[in-house]
């Protein structure tokens, strides 16, 4: 009797620790934190600059995923998300820089150069192509044919 | 003639590769120089964004930018476990005690006994603080590393940004000739 008294309070106990493993639901619409990761995944954590806000723990990333997922329940677009943001901390915070004329090196760089050193390829190619092979002289043919025929010596 | 062209090609052979040597190490010399947390920020020449909040000090009572229209003031971000703020906080309190311009603080992410524990410890340079308990206004100030100042005119437009900490230095140079100037705009 004490017994099942016993394993009745253990059972009681143990409830809330099987639940301490589990992560606290942090949104109760998983629709809506999908989109709040996937947004994330593109915005800049400004305290630790080389992680996304969906990666890092920073205080300020947790601060910038919930202003998102506010801001997702408001109905607000994406791209309004990330203007709002950009107002406040430049096209910095974007993971994926937009497309403009001071990123224009930064976007097309890689492929001039990749372009630059093709055409400098071809074109080392094609002039060693194009020089013609000096003939020999008559003493460069007798050393020649003198090197040919001690080979075959040898492997005669 | 053939003999001076190849010349001249060999030499470029070598005088090319070591040019541009030369110019990636100026260019990654001046990128070690450069502070990668020095953002930009987009918010300079831009209405202050406007909020509502309690003051630190007394909860009851609110303060919201609006009510500075008209002065030019400095607004700075501040932070009881902000260890930065603590190097930057005597320099704020020799501008308080010139009276050159109205300090208004906001007590960042903070609780608030802590942050009137702080200002008791170490002096009050604020007219007054505002209490941003969740660092909601601090993401529409675009705060990412406290401490952070800005200079607001009298039209409430962000007229200067700093992240980080306010030296002797800068105030001299920087801050206090712009508020001289803004001083004089209408």
């Amino acid at each position: 009797m004490k017994r099942d008294y016993l394993f009745a309070l253990a059972l009681a106990l143990s409830a809330p620790l099987a639940h301490a493993g589990e992560a606290p639901p942090v949104a109760a619409d998983p629709a809506l934190e999908k989109r709040v990761m996937a947004l994330s995944h593109e915005l800049r954590c400004l305290v630790c600059q080389n992680q996304t806000i969906a990666d890092s723990n920073a205080s300020l990333a947790v601060d910038l995923r919930n202003e998102v997922r506010e801001k997702m329940r408001e109905g607000q677009s994406n791209q309004q998300i990330i203007d709002y943001l950009t107002a406040r901390y430049g096209d910095f915070v974007l993971y994926r820089p937009p497309i403009k004329l001071t990123t224009m090196i930064l976007w097309f760089g890689p492929v001039l150069l990749l372009l630059w050193g093709l055409y400098s390829l071809f074109r080392r190619l094609r002039d060693r192509n194009a020089t013609p092979v000096a003939p020999l002289s008559d003493e460069e043919r007798r050393r020649a044919a003198a090197l040919l025929a001690e080979g075959d010596g040898a492997r005669k | 003639m053939a003999e001076q062209q190849t010349q001249r090609k060999s030499a470029l052979r070598f005088a090319v590769p070591l040019g541009i040597f030369f110019a990636l190490v100026i260019l990654l010399g001046v990128g070690l120089t450069l502070n990668p947390r020095e953002v930009p920020s987009p918010l300079i020449n831009k209405p202050a964004p406007q909020f509502q909040l309690p003051q630190l000090h007394e909860p009851g009572k609110t303060f919201s930018p609006q009510e500075m229209a008209g002065k030019v003031w400095m607004f700075n971000v501040w932070a009881s476990w902000c260890v930065s703020c603590r190097e930057e906080h005597p320099v704020l309190m020799e501008l308080a005690r010139q009276n050159i311009v109205p300090i208004y603080g906001l007590d960042y992410k903070d609780q608030r006994a802590d942050g009137m524990k702080w200002l008791a410890q170490f002096g009050n340079p604020y007219l007054l603080s505002a209490f941003d308990a969740d660092g909601r206004v601090g993401i529409d100030y675009g705060v990412y590393g406290v401490p952070e100042t800005y200079v607001i005119d009298k039209r409430g437009v962000i007229r200067y940004k700093r992240i980080g900490v306010v030296t002797r230095e800068l105030l001299r140079d920087t801050i206090i000739p712009l508020v001289k100037e803004l001083e004089r705009e209408t």
